[in-house]
């Protein structure tokens, strides 16, 4: 790993650079009074003061809509076409934050576990990560209790670190990151040793640990303390839409007679009809099972088969709340409870 | 203790309710709370900040059951309640419903005083909302279409609008079924526009206007304006909304000035 | 909808009329030997009362370019009081899609009655004749097609 640094006032002629050289590059920008990834064709229309934007960057490798083949009936025959992936562009993510990249991690378990989906995989290696990280966190934050922290450099390609006013660490992480670094050479000098990133890094005190959910949530399954969590749940799919790892998905068709295209989207477990059966039985038929479900997914049954967490410790889902269902203190219940 | 926390740990003491639905403080704002015993009412608050349309719970039936419970709510879950009753959505005898003004907590025993409740306390509308939709008004149609397709392209289909709603109580939303396919269930500029107007063409006649399906979206997009949009020209046209839910009804001298 | 080989626009009109006013007033046009624009394709239904609004909005997305709704006059409904619901139903729904920016220009409210044949070979003669001079209702069309923008490979 290298340590270089860049002088604040040429980060923006580097990201110019990017911006010229990168068939796509997607930032913060600010929409009304928050934040959301946007492609960008300026290096000024990042948004740099917000803390962290509203929906995570996923849908960069899992659009939100996206079609997995069409085809068309020809007689008795069907022809069916791919999708065109020469086509997805190369990406650079810029400003992303600790807790996007590092949920890369599960996404790409998820959708490699048993069938290799090849979608995602084309698109998530046109992608490089170029984080910052954070010298603020909110109430809603929780890396440090997650395994993750606001310099943790997993899932990053290239990590910013801002040291004080003129100088800006930069660590290049991979391959992928050198190659942007490349772009312009003379904005970089090397890092002396003495650099501290630590001590400019925000403090994001330790709620709980993982290991202390995953520990409670063995028993817990018929636990009264998952209705009295979830009262308050809508059920509408916010949380895991904005969720850097939540990777559930519907298929559907768009169907015109004798041709069309099989659609993917996103999809909630906390839908009603999540688990709907076509007998009309529903194995969680309570807001109460469903939130159950998503607790004990991220945090016992993906650790279990996969070996990763299903939880980055950005918060997203709680901002995103209508009814501020806030993880962070339904974990630190479920880790002190019971 | 407030009298709110007195008056709803009495309720719950005496065996009176079986829950009581308020507001608590949350992270950054009040949020739904769900009281239990007398203990719990300790954490009961009520100020302008509390938004949230509590009405919302009171048909779900996994929430509430068969037995009676209060709630402690603003002027939105008044008027709320009597529409849901309008709809026979709930059952009057099993709720206890109660507002907070200045320090008392007021009982509204029947329709008729939750009605004279709602007819003289009415909120100061959002002016942002009033702005916006003027603004849109002054619009010519392709930018009209620009500006609603630009900004519903971003929706994601989340549905935290409708979740939101206490008025969207459908056991199988039109969304949910496939055949007929109604609305595109995937997140794209044409169905999600599609989703918003049936959403609020829906809604015609029976949006008490609370708005909380504009703040629970978490891209913040402007759907509250469709709603004020929409239940203001019902308004206009059709008169106030105590004469019943506008589509579910008629009058044989309806005017209109487009039918030849 | 016509051949044309001149690439002159022909609008496509979906036309959704009640049974019992406005399709037999149709009939009795074709009876009386009265030629009117073939743009039209009629979508039948029992009244008025029943045509859901989505149902424009799929003509429009499957690739009308202008839309008719007829039914019986006020007051004159085979099921009494179905026109009276949907004279309901319009006024809110074309409120809203107006505000929506969608052209309701492109439709066209009517009523038209088992007896009036020459009205009705009007009232499409009219419609066709403005939508061929609006053009072909692309935006809407567009915005229909977004999957489309996701490129498949042909073999």
């Amino acid at each position: 790993m290298e340590r270089l640094i860049i002088k604040s006032d040429q980060i923006h002629t580097w990201l110019a650079k990017i911006i010229e050289t990168v068939p796509r590059v997607l930032a913060p920008v600010k929409t009304g009074s928050k934040a959301e990834f946007r492609e960008i064709k300026d290096a000024n229309s990042v948004a740099y003061d917000t803390l962290t934007t509203t929906s995570s960057v996923k849908a960069s490798a899992f659009p939100n809509t996206e079609t997995l083949f069409a085809y068309e009936k020809q007689g008795t025959d069907t022809k069916i076409y791919d999708v065109a992936e020469e086509n997805f562009l190369d990406t650079v993510i810029w400003r992303a934050r600790p807790c996007d990249a590092v949920g890369f991690g599960p996404l790409t378990k998820i959708f490699n576990w048993d069938y290799k989906d090849k979608l995602y995989n084309e698109r998530f290696s046109r992608l490089v990560v170029v984080s910052f990280a954070c010298d603020k966190a909110d109430g809603c934050c929780f890396c440090t209790s997650v395994g993750g922290g606001p310099g943790n450099t997993a899932g990053s390609d290239i990590m910013l670190t801002k040291i004080n006013d003129k100088e800006t660490l930069v660590e290049v992480l991979t391959d992928k990151g050198q190659k942007l670094i490349d772009l312009c050479k003379d904005c970089f000098t090397k890092a002396d040793d003495s650099i501290d990133k630590e001590s400019v890094l925000a403090q994001v005190p330790v709620r709980f640990t993982r290991e202390q959910i995953h520990d409670k949530l063995a028993k817990a399954f018929e636990s009264p303390i998952w209705k009295a969590q979830s009262e308050r749940c809508l059920g509408c799919g916010a949380c895991a839409f904005v969720c850097p790892t939540c990777a559930c998905f519907d298929i559907q068709e768009d169907a015109h007679g004798n041709h069309g295209r099989r659609v993917r989207c996103w999809d909630s477990c906390g839908f009603t009809l999540f688990t709907q059966h076509t007998s009309g039985h529903n194995p969680r038929p309570t807001q109460a099972t469903r939130w159950r479900q998503r607790v004990m997914h991220k945090f016992s049954y993906m650790p279990d088969r996969l070996d990763i967490y299903g939880c980055t410790g950005c918060g997203r889902c709680s901002r995103a709340c209508p009814v501020d269902m806030n993880i962070a203190e339904h974990l630190t219940n479920i880790a002190n409870n019971e | 203790m407030s009298k709110l926390s007195e008056k709803t740990a009495t309720l719950l003491s005496e065996g009176t309710v079986k829950m009581i639905i308020g507001y608590e403080q949350g992270t950054e704002r009040p949020r739904p709370a769900f009281c239990h015993t007398p203990e719990d009412c300790k954490l009961l608050i009520f100020n302008d900040q509390c938004s949230s349309n509590l009405a919302v719970y009171l048909t779900k039936k996994e929430i509430i059951g068969e037995d009676k419970i209060g709630v402690v709510g603003n002027y939105y879950v008044i008027k709320t309640v009597i529409q849901l009753n309008r709809e026979n959505q709930i059952n009057l005898e099993n709720l206890v419903l109660m507002t907070v003004d200045g320090d008392d907590v007021i009982t509204l025993g029947n329709i008729d005083e939750m009605q004279q409740y709602v007819d003289t306390h009415e909120p100061v509308p959002n002016e942002k909302v009033l702005a916006a939709i003027e603004k849109i008004d002054k619009m010519s149609r392709s930018e009209r279409w620009e500006y609603w397709k630009s900004e519903l392209s971003k929706c994601v289909r989340c549905y935290a609008c409708r979740a939101a709603c206490p008025l969207c109580y459908c056991n199988r939303c039109v969304t949910e079924v496939n055949c007929p396919q109604w609305i595109e269930p995937w997140a794209a500029p044409l169905s999600n526009m599609e989703w918003q107007i049936n959403r609020v063409m829906h809604m015609s006649g029976r949006c008490v206007g609370c708005g909380e399906c504009a703040a629970a979206c978490p891209l913040e997009l402007p759907i509250g304006i469709l709603t004020k949009k929409m239940g203001t020209d019902i308004k206009n046209t059709f008169g106030g909304w105590k004469d019943g839910s506008v589509l579910s009804t008629y009058n044989v001298n309806d005017k209109e000035n487009f039918i030849k | 909808m016509e051949e044309n080989n001149n690439n002159i626009f022909e609008p496509r009109i979906i036309a959704f009329v009640c049974n019992w006013c406005t399709y037999a007033g149709a009939d009795l046009t074709g009876t009386s030997r009265i030629k009117y624009a073939t743009n039209v394709e009629i979508v039948r239904f029992p009244c008025t009362g029943r045509i859901d609004f989505m149902l424009l909005l799929k003509a429009f997305a499957g690739g009308a370019d202008g839309i008719i709704i007829s039914g019986c006059h006020p007051n004159d409904c085979h099921y009494t009081s179905g026109n009276f619901h949907a004279r309901r139903r319009w006024m809110v729904f074309r409120d809203m899609l107006d505000f929506m920016g969608i052209d309701i220009e492109r439709i066209r409210w009517s009523w038209v009655s088992a007896a009036e044949g020459a009205k009705w070979a009007d009232v499409v003669n009219d419609t066709v004749g403005k939508i061929r001079e609006m053009g072909p209702y692309t935006e809407y069309k567009k915005a229909a097609k977004f999957l489309e923008e996701e490129k498949i490979s042909h073999e």
